[in-house]
């Protein structure tokens, strides 16, 4: 017996499946803009659990992002001749064991920024993870062996459609699954009132950890996903500007609020592309846009209800 | 057998100010203690202290027989110790079930894992907590108002939800910090009745820290008067009440409170 949930998390897995057996007849500037959002929406939803849910502000998600991206291409790329071969050369298995890889690794990087959080708390935990995501672009700008500032080329082409919304779906569902429990409560009971938290008998640190190495796992995969789609990966890519795109997606949808954070990844990766003939004019509109919606709609975009709906 | 709280000798300097010095109290296991004393006495602090806020700088505090010393405020709440706060904390964006359902926290066999697992034995429990929610929030007639956001009830309900939360952690010691505090009279009477339920249902002990001396006389069977973090006074609340000490630092200073 399965629950509810977990039917919908099967039909959307099955759903990305039976997309991906079609993208060839789908043409390859569609299929750029749809796996872009795939791996927004992993990324936007993904740090919703650590700023939206837990309410710990962290901008240095492209960081995660980055360590899984480089972590899963050079098991692919350097290694993969010599590993493909143990699972029989079959991509498919070879592939999530690569992705899986660089999420663990991220999701240490997660642990080791969480540890911080003990004792930062809004803008001073926001520097620290800024400073996280900027110390990981560097480093990866002057590590030769991954390619410098350079970047790694040859990354093999495994990304279909089918791993994009796979696991888009599977970080819509953990995410979802975690809050959703008398345990996960506890997530948001920490982004409301820390003190009266711990008053309730929350553990906050081990809440607040817990959402840094979760939410770094799914940036990791999103990353790695990333790198085998577009098959190069530089550290610029991973900058600063990245990292507040993600922000902006959460902020737009509403902070612990999956389904307007969904919205707003698709949204603005959309509008992204429509907007690219204006470069790097973009980021101005990022700004204007949450300069009008701090104004505006504080609450997000597309939060109506706030938590007034029935408890799982 | 030792009494539940003890606070032996327990003093707590912040730089230079003692704001609570030598305090030696206690509270039985089934009694309700009333904490008094004027503005800056140092009653929040013991509070704090009770409820590893803040480390006593010596002196030690023991729960039935335990040392509390040293132990974080999430720890000492699994022992069975619950607060509320004198400006009021809840979580403002959960419903008022989610209020009091995150406070049986504590008492969950499930985690993160099984959160995602999510197998029979998860919603089993899931179940009889919302049916434990229901009924503590019914008891305190506040069941209407399950999904609504804490932050939109009227104060004296978020008083009072906030008394169910702590509830919630199915302490043996519950500590009220300024109940009344903001109360119309009639609300204060109600207060008054609904401590002395709280008591008796639950089976518990009441450390009340509280300004408002009608609910204080009317309800504890012992009080303590703090001024400037000493013990000045302990007794019934006759005898406190015809203490010559109490009437001059409490009563003698401060114009008829209430």
């Amino acid at each position: 017996m399965l629950a509810r949930s977990q039917y919908y998390l099967l039909a959307a897995l099955a759903a990305s499946f039976v997309a991906s057996l079609f993208s060839g007849s789908f043409n390859s500037y569609f299929l750029d803009v749809a796996v872009t959002c795939g791996i927004n929406i992993t990324l936007a939803v993904s740090l919703n659990l650590i700023n939206g849910y837990t309410g710990q502000f962290s901008l240095g998600h492209a960081g995660f992002m980055a360590i899984g991206a480089y972590s899963a291409s050079l098991l692919t790329t350097n290694f993969g001749g010599k590993l493909l071969p143990l699972v029989g050369g079959q991509t498919w298995i070879f592939f999530p064991l690569a992705l899986y890889a660089g999420g663990v690794v991220a999701s240490v990087a997660g642990l080791l920024v969480g540890v911080p959080t003990l004792r930062l708390r809004g803008d001073y935990l926001a520097i620290v993870t800024l400073g996280f995501g900027e110390i990981i672009r560097v480093l990866l700008q002057n590590v030769d062996a991954v390619g410098g500032a350079r970047g790694l080329i040859g990354i093999p082409d495994y990304t279909t459609l089918f791993w994009t919304f796979g696991l888009a779906a599977i970080t819509v569902y953990t995410v979802w699954a975690l809050v959703n429990s008398t345990y996960g409560r506890g997530f948001i009971a920490v982004s409301n009132d820390e003190i009266a938290a711990e008053a309730m008998g929350i553990n906050t640190t081990r809440y607040k950890i817990t959402a840094f190495v979760v939410g770094a796992f799914f940036a990791g995969l999103a990353g790695g996903i990333y790198a085998h789609f577009k098959q190069y990966i530089a550290p610029q890519g991973f900058g600063f500007d990245k990292s507040i795109e993600i922000v902006v997606m959460v902020i737009l949808g509403g902070m612990g609020n999956n389904v307007g954070v969904i919205i707003a990844a698709i949204l603005l990766t959309v509008l992204t592309e429509t907007l690219r003939q204006f470069g790097d004019y973009r980021m101005i509109l990022y700004s204007l846009l949450i300069i009008v919606l701090m104004i505006a709609r504080p609450q997000g975009l597309f939060t109506w209800t706030g938590w007034k709906r029935k408890s799982a | 057998m030792p009494p539940l709280l003890e606070l032996d000798r327990v003093t707590i300097r912040f730089g230079g100010l003692t704001a609570v010095s030598e305090l030696t109290a206690h509270v039985g296991g089934h009694e309700l203690v009333g904490l008094i004393g004027p503005n800056g006495a140092g009653k929040t602090t013991v509070f704090n202290l009770i409820t590893g806020v803040y480390q006593p700088t010596s002196g030690d505090i023991r729960f039935a027989g335990e040392s509390l010393v040293g132990r974080k405020p999430y720890q000492i709440t699994g022992r069975n110790i619950a607060r509320t706060f004198q400006n009021i904390r809840l979580f403002p964006s959960l419903s008022v079930f989610d209020n009091v359902r995150v406070a049986f926290h504590l008492h969950v066999k499930h985690d993160a894992v099984h959160s995602l697992t999510r197998f029979r034995a998860f919603h089993a429990e899931e179940k009889e907590i919302a049916a434990q929610t229901m009924e503590l929030l019914d008891i305190f007639d506040l069941g209407k108002f399950r999904d609504e956001p804490a932050k939109s009830l009227p104060y004296g309900s978020q008083r009072r939800l906030e008394i169910v939360r702590a509830l919630a952690t199915k302490p043996k010691l519950l500590l009220l910090d300024e109940p009344a505090a903001g109360m119309n009279p009639t609300e204060k009477t109600e207060l008054t009745k609904l401590i002395r339920f709280i008591k008796d249902k639950f089976q518990i002990a009441v450390l009340l820290v509280e300004h408002d001396m009608q609910v204080v006389m009317g309800i504890c069977e012992r009080i303590a008067v703090l001024d400037y973090g000493v013990k000045i006074a302990e007794g019934t609340p006759t005898e406190v009440r015809a203490n010559p000490k109490v009437i001059e630092a409490y009563l003698g200073e401060e114009p008829t409170p209430g």
